[in-house]
């Protein structure tokens, strides 16, 4: 096991040399310099600036001092935000985007997860139907509708909730974290279903209510361990989705944290800052993956089998 | 292009009509799939006529009325320049299907293409194929194509690229599956002695066999495909006035919600629908095309 995530991890090297490489040629093959302002700079400006930057010197150079940079943790200076580092920034984001990340993930795993195994205890009943038809809404309303709508029902006309901002008002927490969340309960209902019917169909299950254990035991102790393992395995890519997610939420909501940043670093054409932002979601999510498939292993004996039998 | 499709249908009909009657036989006992199937024809029918049937012009303004609620004369209300919000969604629905499509069929291109020769051709050519499938796997996608629209401008083409790039992924793993299991059946090693060029078999015999899974994989990658522009274009980053989308109709919907609600609720409506249409006949789909349910 141990060899297998150092074997992971040794292998996501070059996949983040890859994203860091693209994306650092990306940003530079851009047309018109950071600089290039709508108003007019003097040339020396511009020049002194390029060299604060090392933006004379040739591509290359500046792509391998970049790589040492990045390689000590060190994401450079921010181009729009003067005098701020891009690591700054990201841990000005950070808290609020993480709280945001778990409070969405805590309610997406908790509805989901339920839905999921209620419906898989009673297929093609009312009991099966009814949550998996919430799931399907859940996929099919985006957040950009689903949070206006939410703000527009609790916020403006009901009143009960604050509509903007992140722990300056009680309560304004709730409507973000379940805008970010309700499209992941819908994944994780139809795959907990999916992967419980999967399991309640096999011998085991057989043999344990055999033993005349109680259902609550059979669905609790024998079947929930199997049949949440593709819900396990979705939580790395779910964990990128919810990056993505909390630009567009944090941007309704107007929650300081660093999906906005990185909307209006996009539109700021701060390109350091999207550089650095887009290694540190890079790494972030590799990571996760790592995490989710190293459990779902752990959660499959025949997969962890496998795997010792390999090394 | 379409002579080949063509060709191909018969194919499958040659061989072996039962396959699909069996899925239709399937399809057409689930309702809410059948139901999608209609949506999804009328969407798809309405955007084609768009441009005769729409009851205004597309840069039919009229500022006296400003925003109006629904009434008779504009059923769905009206923006606060007093165009005609049924008008809108329509020609939105127009660019939102059009990215669902042409998208989706850049990411099926490259998706057949690449897992047919991995899967056909195995060894060391598959382990390199799928290794580098396994390595844009990884990148994180969302934020490549937040890049791509900013570094390279806001333009459709490049939207259709950047979308069908990131979604050919899987179907190459589908397809690669497909044909790993098939290229080693009677008929391809008939294929084989009978002389034919191996992408004569590749195109003739391999992929036409693969159709069934990337039916329901297409079906489930518009979805999320239109999802994605819709998000780009709410974000600013996707399609660009005059130009119009669902998303972008959304995203202005948002600006005033709270005196014209309306703006924001119809083009909803309209892009939950269309997803709602889609993933029940994906799954319809799924479950008809899938052997292992024929048991039920």
């Amino acid at each position: 096991m141990f060899k297998f995530a150092l074997g992971r991890l040794l292998q996501s090297i070059p996949v983040l040399l890859i994203v860091i490489t693209i994306t650092f040629f990306l940003v530079h093959s851009v047309p018109g310099g950071p600089f290039s302002a709508d108003k007019a700079v003097p040339p020396e400006v511009i020049k002194a600036l390029e060299a604060q930057y090392n933006l004379d010197q040739p591509v290359w150079q500046q792509y391998l001092s970049y790589l040492g940079d990045v390689v000590t943790g060190d994401l450079g200076p921010s181009f729009k935000y003067s005098g701020r580092t891009v690591n700054e920034l990201i841990a000005a984001g950070l808290p609020a985007t993480a709280e945001l990340a778990l409070y969405a993930m805590l309610i997406a795993l908790s509805i989901g997860v339920s839905a999921g195994v209620l419906a898989s205890i009673r297929p093609n009943t009312m009991q099966d139907y009814l949550p998996m038809t919430g799931a399907m809404i859940g996929i099919c309303m985006p957040s950009f509708l689903l949070g206006p709508l939410l703000v527009l029902i609790f916020g403006i006309y009901l009143d009960w909730l604050p509509i903007s901002g992140w722990g300056d008002i009680p309560g304004d927490k709730v409507l973000p974290s379940i805008t970010l969340g309700t499209a992941y309960a819908a994944y994780i209902a139809r795959l907990s279903r999916g992967g419980m019917l999967e399991v309640l169909s096999q011998d085991y299950i057989r043999t344990a209510r055999a033993k005349g254990l109680s259902e609550t035991m059979v669905i609790g102790k024998h079947a929930l361990r199997g049949g949440l393992i593709p819900v396990v395995a979705f939580l790395g890519p779910a964990f990128a989705g919810l990056l993505g997610g909390s630009f567009v939420v944090e941007t309704i909501f107007q929650i300081p944290g660093l999906g906005r940043f990185y909307v209006q670093a996009a539109f700021n054409r701060d390109y350091t800052l999207i550089l650095g932002m887009t290694v540190f979601f890079s790494t972030l999510i590799i990571l996760f993956n790592l995490l989710s498939d190293m459990l779902a292993i752990w959660l499959n004996p025949k997969l962890r089998h496998e795997i010792q039998g390999n090394h | 292009m379409s002579d080949s499709i063509i060709a191909s249908m018969d194919m499958i009909h040659e061989k072996g009509s039962s396959l699909w009657q069996d899925a239709w036989i399937k399809l057409s006992k689930n309702y809410l799939a059948l139901l999608g199937l209609a949506v999804l024809v009328l969407l798809v029918v309405i955007s084609l006529l768009t441009p005769w049937i729409a009851p205004y012009s597309y840069s039919a303004q009229n500022l006296d009325i400003g925003a109006t609620a629904p009434s008779l004369q504009h059923w769905l209300g009206t923006d606060v320049f007093g165009r005609d919000m049924l008008t809108r969604i329509m020609y939105g629905g127009r660019v939102s299907l059009m990215v669902g499509f042409v998208a989706t069929g850049v990411a099926l291109v490259i998706g057949i293409v690449w897992g047919a020769v991995a899967g056909f051709y195995g060894g060391r050519i598959d382990a390199l194929m799928m290794r580098i499938v396994d390595i844009l796997y990884a990148l994180p996608f969302m934020i490549f194509i937040v890049l791509l629209m900013v570094v390279f401008g806001r333009n459709i083409l490049l939207l259709f690229l950047a979308i069908g790039a990131v979604e050919w992924l899987t179907m190459a793993r589908i397809v690669r599956g497909q044909v790993m299991s098939l290229r080693h059946q009677e008929f391809v090693e008939a294929a084989n002695s009978l002389g034919l060029s191996q992408w004569t078999i590749i195109r003739r015999h391999i992929i036409p066999n693969t159709l069934g899974p990337v039916i329901v994989y297409t079906t489930l990658t518009i979805p999320s495909v239109m999802l994605l522009e819709a998000f780009l274009s709410f974000l600013g980053l996707g399609i660009q006035p005059p130009e119009s989308s669902w998303g972008l109709l959304i995203s202005y919907g948002v600006e005033t919600m709270e005196e014209y609600p309306w703006l924001l609720v119809f083009p909803g409506i309209a892009l939950s629908l269309t997803l709602f249409a889609l993933n029940f006949l994906g799954d319809g789909l799924r479950d008809a095309l899938d052997p292992r349910t024929s048991k039920d």
